[in-house]
Formats: structure tokens, sequence, C-alpha cells
């Protein structure tokens, strides 16, 4: 079985977000670590490799410095590690950033693609559906269980109120939700693997059936208009009471005086 | 693509159990707003099977006329054959602007028809409105700048940016919208939909996937996206029995329970129940949040509130950036303490 998965790397947001003085993101203060919704997805590969075997191909679209998440998928088992980069491909929102990776993963064989279901920088969700419509094969999202037989993929669609257990033949696209696992830690012997292994690296010439039209900035349909920080509404009072009959006599007295009670 | 052949605000009318989603009335009442500066109506598009009795609730929420797509193969929601439901009905149709709930279903369709009918999709957006793009023109290019563009605003980055986008280029201009930020107007009782049928036909092919089970969670709970009080518990309340505390205080206030992500990962409480960015997006006139440390992701499914309380013994919490009354203590003195003042109070009343 060939898996592919792809991958983002992303600003952590766990631990408090960074500000810059003027209010701005400060993205260069916060690690850049593996999108959990991917690295579950990763998981789920590398599992269904321990049972099946499998080859595992980690693909991301990036700046050349994401070969670090693709070395990190590598020390925790990944076989191959591909990173799609290219100054065309900047600014892309998820039309052109899906068309990229889909021309990126023509190249390759597979039976089975995983994505995170979503980035936590961009939280579209999207990216991954749209990859499966790209390359016409069936995609399954919120995948909150895994299981294969032969070549029938048997999943757990989660949903607001239930799940269904879908069945679908290979090749397929499921996006995965960081609830589905535990992933795993880099080894020893996988960190070893990751820093001699070759990262292949392909750029605009090296994706397949693609229009320049549908890539980068200029590809992109969604345009920014506007973008800023988000301003809060500022915090309230904060009191800090000498007793727990303080700390109700506060809640109730300000409940009656905005007609709470 | 003639952008100019493009009319009409659509909105995708979710349907669960032949059940029309509450999203489905909220998208209809922005749409109405959105249609009235752009001088045209309002469209909604009902896909299932056995769905066309639904047809006349949408017009009570303010639909001008209803496209009905029905067909067995659509009974349970899966990706095809709904896609091809939705992206026929846009190739058909030219609506102008497309919305959707941003649900776990309409993520997925939302993306999938998007890539299909080759245009832009707007994830999440919590604003939307009519407007020009660029928003000021360039100077020297003042007839480039487009009018009547669908501006769409959504949080990025666990709610900490906000982007305004726009689609100037193709059609439909769409968004997915998350469930709880738009209102419904008040329901025009005994509205009748204009109902026009469509079947762009149904061949099963190795797209469709195959439903092998329907697994529903059984819950009596009221959904926390219409409770007026939520009692909100995080990692902090300890274990899953001292929830019991919260349900105290939120029976005596008529409320409701809900929790952070921390609370349904460590399996205490089911999923439905979660607030914030990956869970529900509420606003509740008050919002408790009892030993929740107001993580990014939690705070942007609840800063809405009318009133938010934090109880927390970290003074360096950041939920009480968001409060409107934060209480530094504990938990386990102050909200038993609470329910019973609150329970004299109120039968003094």
């Amino acid at each position: 079985m060939k898996i592919v998965v792809c991958i983002k790397q992303v600003p952590d947001t766990k631990g408090g977000v960074k500000f810059n003085p003027d209010g701005t993101l400060d993205r260069a203060a916060m690690l850049a670590i593996m999108n959990p919704d991917d690295k579950a997805g990763l998981e789920a590969a590398l599992r269904l490799k321990d049972q099946y075997g499998a080859e595992v191909t980690v693909l991301t679209m990036g700046l050349p410095k994401a070969t670090d998440v693709l070395r990190e998928a590598i020390a925790m088992g990944a076989d191959k590690g591909i990173l799609v980069t290219d100054r065309v491909l900047g600014g892309a929102d998820t039309w052109a950033t899906s068309t990229t990776i889909a021309g990126a993963i023509r190249n390759l064989e597979y039976d089975l693609i995983i994505t995170g279901r979503q980035a936590i920088d961009g939280d579209t969700a999207q990216v991954g559906p749209q990859i499966a419509e790209h390359l016409q094969i069936p995609v399954i999202s919120y995948a909150q269980d895994i299981k294969v037989d032969g070549n029938t993929v048997t999943v757990q669609r989660q949903y607001d109120d239930r799940y269904h257990v879908l069945e679908v033949q290979m090749p397929c696209l499921i996006t995965a939700l960081s609830e589905l696992n535990e992933p795993r830690y880099m080894t020893p012997g996988g960190i070893f693997d990751a820093c001699r292994s070759e990262i292949t690296t392909w750029g605009r010439a090296d994706l397949k059936d693609v229009d320049d039209s549908n890539l980068g900035l200029a590809g992109s349909p969604t345009k920014i208009a506007k973008a800023s920080d988000k301003v809060r509404k500022g915090a309230g009072e904060k009191v800090v009471p000498d007793s727990p009959e303080d700390a109700v006599a506060y809640i109730v007295g300000k409940f009656k005086e905005k007609h709470v009670i | 693509m003639n952008l100019e052949e493009y009319k009409g605000v659509y909105v995708y009318a979710q349907q669960v159990d032949n059940e029309i989603s509450g999203i489905a009335y909220e998208l209809l009442g922005k749409a109405k707003e959105l249609a009235a500066p752009l001088n045209t109506d309002v469209t909604a598009v009902l896909i299932g099977s056995d769905v066309k009795g639904l047809a006349d609730s949408l017009a009570e929420y303010g639909a001008d006329k209803v496209i009905v797509v029905d067909d067995p193969e659509l009974k349970d929601y899966r990706t095809e054959p709904y896609a091809h439901a939705l992206a026929s009905v846009i190739n058909k149709y030219k609506p102008e602007i497309m919305l959707v709930g941003a649900t776990a279903i309409g993520r997925d369709l939302g993306p999938t028809v998007s890539a299909r009918v080759a245009t832009g999709l707007t994830a999440d957006c919590t604003v939307l409105e009519i407007g020009d793009f660029p928003l000021v023109a360039v100077p020297g290019k003042e007839d480039e700048q487009k009018h009547n563009q669908l501006l769409m605003t959504r949080p990025a980055f666990g709610g900490n940016t906000i982007a305004t986008i726009a689609c100037p280029n193709n059609r439909p201009q769409m968004a997915t919208v998350r469930p709880g930020v738009m209102q419904k107007i008040e329901p025009i009782k005994g509205a009748k939909a204009n109902v026009e049928e469509y079947n762009p036909g149904f061949t099963p092919d190795k797209r469709y996937v195959t439903i092998k089970e329907v697994v529903k969670a059984v819950s009596d709970t009221v959904d926390i996206m219409d409770a007026k009080i939520l009692v909100s518990g995080g990692r902090g309340v300890g274990t899953p029995e001292n929830f019991k505390i919260l349900e105290d205080l939120a029976a005596v206030l008529g409320g409701t329970v809900s929790c952070s992500r921390a609370v349904v990962d460590s399996g205490w409480k089911p999923k439905d129940l979660q607030v914030g960015q990956t869970g529900k997006t509420v606003r509740p006139n008050v919002y408790f949040a009892i030993g929740i440390s107001g993580a990014i992701q939690h705070v942007a499914g609840m800063e809405e509130s009318d009133i938010i309380v934090a109880i927390n013994k970290d003074e360096d919490a950041p939920i009480f950036d968001v409060a409107d009354y934060g209480i530094v203590g504990d938990l386990n003195k102050i909200v038993p303490a609470l329910t019973e003042s609150l329970k004299a109070e109120l039968a003094a009343k």
C-alpha cells in the first residue's frame, strides 16, 4: 500500500500567541510545528504501515524551512519527504493550494491520501476535500477511525451528533481529526534516518497537469481586501475575594445590577 | 465566465433526518439583508430524499424561492451525490452568492463544490456585507474598483487575526458561515414557497461511498447553542464527577452545562457540549467559564456572550482577559456557595 500524507508547517498557538509591540502577530517568536490534525493523519498512516506494511510519503508545500516538518515526519517513521516550493506558488488560497498539491501528487503512485482536517493558522478545512476533487477521487473528511481490508477502507466519519461508518474503495482521500489518535514520538533511529534522508524538492515545473492561471496569489479566486488583528473586547473586572462568601456576594451583586436575577 | 449572468443570493438549506438545521434559517436571514442592496431575491437550495414538504418553512424564514433536488440517492448526507446536486444547481441557475453553513456537512460540501465549479470559498465567515473591492480605489484606477461585491470577514489564527476576503473575478461568491453567528428573521407565518424541482440525475460511481451504519449519539440535553445561560467547565473542574457542582448551578438558573475541548479530549463530556473553534460557537446571555484557562480557540467560541463570568484559581489565566467579571479563587468552594445563594435569592422573589 502506498500512502501520501499531506502536512503543513504552522506557527504554534499553544501556550499563547506572541504579539509585536505594534499589535501584529510575532510569528518569529512562535515555534513552527507540524499542524496537529496533520500529525494525527501521519500517525494514522504509520499505524496502517505497522499493521499492513505501507510506504508512507509525506508531502508539504511551503518555504524551504518547511523541510523541518518533513524530517520530523521521517523521524516518526515516514519513508520519504517531498517539499513543494516555488516563488510563483506564494500567496495561494485554498483553491490554488489544492491545485498545486494535486499537481504534485499526480507524479506519485498512491492508494490512500491522508490530510489533516484543518490547519491551525487558516482553520479552513478546505484543502483536503479540494485535493480529492482535483484528483477525482472519493473524499471522507472528519475521520475518527480508519481501517483497511484489502482494497476497502472503512472509516468512522464524525458529524455533530452522530457518526457514519463509511466504506470506500481505494484510491481515496481521508481528512483526519487530531482526536483520531495520540501521535508517536520520534525515535532515535528515526532521527538518524531523518538527518540522512534526502528530501525531494519540487518546483512549478514538476507539477503535473496544472495551469499557471490557477497557481499562487494571481491564481487565487479569493483576494484579501483587508487584514487586521482582532480588536477584542477588553477585560472587565477581576477580583481576588478574601473568601468564597465574598466571591458569591460579588457575583450575585453583579447579577442583580444586570438584571440576570 | 460572464459574471453578469450570475444573479441572486442562494442558501444551502441543510437538512438532517429531514429536519431543517437552524443554520439554514440563520443563513436565510443574512441572505435577505444581502439581497436588498443587490436588488435581488433569496433562493434556498433544499437537497435530500422526500424533503419537498420542508420548503414552506424556508419561505417562512425568508426564502423567495426554493429549488428542491429530491432523489432517493440523497437520503443521508454523502459528499457524493450531494456535491453533484449542489454543483448542478449552481451551473444551471448561476447564483451570484452561495452561502453554506460551516457545519460538519457544509465544511465538506462547500470545498468540494467550490473546486468543482471553479470558484473561491471563504471559510467560517462571521461578517458578510456588500461593498467595494478594493475597499478603496487605487488612485488612477478608479474604474477598476468593483462594486456590489460580497465582502467576507473571517477570523484566522485561532481568532487572533481577522481578514476580509472578496472573490472579485469568479462566481458564485461562496462562503461558509458558522452556526450561531447570523440572526434568523421573525418567521412569516403561513408564507408559501415558490418551489422549483430540479433533478440533475444521479449515477452512482466510485466516488459514492457506502454508508454501512449511522450511529447517533444519545443525547437528551439542550443544544448549547440555544441556551440562554451556559455553565461551562474546563480541565480545572478536576474530575468528571465534579461537574455535578456545575450542573447544580445550571439547574438553579435554568441553564445548561457545556465544556472546553480539554474536557472532551479527556472523555469527561461528549463532543456536542464543546465550546470553541473546533466545537460550537455560543452567545448566551450569561457564560460561566469555570476552571477554563481560556485558550484562544475556546475564546473564539464564546467571546460574543453578553456577560462572561470566569472563576479560576490562576490569576494569570487568559480567560480573565475576556471576562466581564473575573473571580480568582477556588471553584470547589465558590460554585456550590453561589448555587445556594442564587437558590435563596430566586426563592425570595
